[in-house]
């Protein structure tokens, strides 16, 4: 099953054409790895999922993406229901200045939940989910800024599952943790793609090798390689994919 | 000269200049103190402090400066009340809503109400928000209620500024976090970036009440100058400041001596507020 269907998309930073006809399919319940150097794009294909490029002055798209076939971008879509249903996890762990509850209970709130024990129950799940129940259950109150890198990281990982979405979008999410942060980080995407459909940017291609099912590889806005993520990393069709990988640049 | 001598020499103009300032502070203090301590001895701290009557020119006089202690809370806690809503908000408008264009023309106008004479103000609320209170209530229009709208303007600057500049240092990740929740730009302003830039609106509101209660001149035109408890809003008061101002051309001895005893209770009055300032500045770091 298709989640996404991205069909001749093409993306302008003002006159800067950043992404060249893409065309691709994400899908449901697999992990999506996009790689590729920096400034390759991979990060502002990742935004126009869930429109956050919106915020970017002077961000042009042609193009189609699909979400379940209907069209993100059409003039009538909601953007805010568009983006409760694609969570995002950014690269530097975000959590906002306020309790550990609070954060996770926002995206619900925000969404009209206010019966307090709907609330608890919905922070409990999110932080099990996460796999950061045991470490925080005692300190809910505590502010979230307190608590280390790797922890405030799942801590919004369950703030992007409080809301139920069903794809996370996730940009780098290890980039900034140390790592053992990091394997738990990775460990816990392995066990979300069971109810999600995960797409991540990564920098890191032992990262990609581990943990994704689909691999896509991005060059200067071009979509050069779009394959099983063992295919890619053992067989690549293409030479440029195949020095990328091997370290020949980047 | 040599390089090094004259590295001496201008560490010694730094440290002169830094001293300086310190000196001025100190001999501030002595000045207030020393003028005002012997005569609270004398008149008794709690009659001074706590009497209701202000008549110099009785026979014995008498020193009681609650009036004008009420009349400087009045009015600044009118002054928040009217001035901190606006200010808050004009700053989130500024920081979040505002396009570029109005913004380079509303900044530089906010920037030129601080350096407004107070005086400037005080003539404007006499000529203007007088006789619109005069014509609503009755009376003279001179009273709480006209000197806490000036006031409410007089720190609008200070407001805005301060909060303008803590909620643009609030980080872009914040912003970005809540909207990736599906969350819409006012939700996020008001649920996230407000509450994440508290402390410096706190700030900036303390600012304000010191601004609020130093304030002398544009005070003394539009608040009555009544030395008497605050009845009513609309009743005209004296204030700490004003009090000092009116009578210290012609007061001598114990009455002279009582004004400079009234400056104290107004530093220590700023001295709080100071220091309550620099508490919640400390916090915020941590």
């Amino acid at each position: 099953m298709n989640k996404f269907v991205i069909k001749n998309m093409n993306l302008y930073y003002d006159d800067f054409h950043a992404l060249k006809n893409i065309n691709m399919n994400i899908h449901e319940k697999k992990i999506t790895a996009l790689i590729g150097p920096s400034g390759c794009g991979k990060s502002t294909l990742l935004k126009s999922l869930n429109r956050m490029n919106d915020l970017v002055e002077k961000c042009t798209i042609k193009g189609d993406i699909l979400l379940d076939s209907e069209d993100i971008y059409a003039e009538n879509s909601d953007v805010n229901l568009l983006r409760k249903r694609v969570g995002m996890v950014f690269q530097k762990p975000n959590p906002f200045p306020m309790s550990i509850y609070d954060n996770i209970a926002y995206g619900p709130r925000t969404h009209g939940v206010k019966n307090k024990s709907k609330l608890d129950e919905i922070v409990e799940k999110s932080l099990k989910s996460a796999a950061i129940w045991d470490e925080v259950k005692n300190d809910l109150k505590k502010n979230a800024l307190r608590i280390s890198g790797g922890q405030q990281q799942r801590i919004c990982i369950a703030r992007a599952l409080a809301i139920e979405p069903e794809v996370l979008l996730m940009d780098e999410p290890t980039s900034a943790l140390d790592p053992i942060s990091t394997t738990k980080i990775e460990e816990l995407i392995q066990e979300l793609k069971k109810d999600y459909t995960i797409v991540i940017v990564t920098h890191n291609m032992q990262q990609a090798t581990r943990i994704s099912d689909k691999t896509a590889f991005l060059l200067n806005g071009e979509l050069i390689e779009y394959d099983k993520t063992v295919n890619i990393f053992s067989v690549p069709k293409d030479k440029r994919t195949e020095d990328y990988i091997t370290g020949r640049f980047g | 000269m040599s390089s090094k001598s004259f590295e001496y020499f201008m560490k010694g103009v730094f440290l002169i200049s830094a001293v300086i300032s310190v000196v001025a502070i100190i001999l501030i203090c002595l000045f207030i103190f020393t003028g005002g301590i012997p005569f609270i001895q004398e008149y008794g701290l709690k009659h001074f402090l706590l009497g209701t009557e202000w008549k110099p020119s009785n026979t014995p006089p008498s020193f009681g400066i609650l009036p004008m202690i009420m009349g400087s809370i009045y009015v600044t806690i009118g002054a928040i009340i009217i001035g901190v809503p606006i200010g808050v908000l004009t700053a989130v408008y500024l920081s979040k809503f505002c396009n570029n264009k109005l913004y380079k023309l509303l900044k530089p106008g906010i920037n030129l109400m601080a350096g407004i004479p107070s005086i400037v103000y005080g003539f404007f609320a006499l000529v203007v928000i007088v006789p619109i209170i005069r014509d609503i209530f009755g009376g003279t229009g001179m009273n709480i209620l006209t000197a806490s709208i000036l006031l409410g303007i007089i720190i609008l600057p200070t407001v805005i500024s301060m909060s303008e500049a803590s909620l643009k240092a609030v980080p872009e990740g914040y912003y970005k976090g809540s909207i990736a929740l599906g969350a819409t730009h006012e939700r996020t302003i008001m649920s996230v970036i407000l509450p994440a830039a508290k402390s410096g609106v706190l700030s900036s509101i303390i600012l304000g009440i010191g601004r609020a209660i130093g304030e002398t001149m544009a005070v003394i035109l539009v608040a009555g100058n009544q030395a008497r408890m605050p009845a009513r809003i609309t009743k005209g008061i004296r204030t700490l400041t004003t009090n000092i101002v009116i009578e210290m051309a012609y007061a001598a001895d114990e009455h002279r001596e009582a004004l400079i005893a009234t400056a104290a209770v107004l530093f220590i009055f700023i001295l709080i507020i100071n220091g309550t300032f620099l508490i919640v500045r400390r916090r915020s770091k941590n």
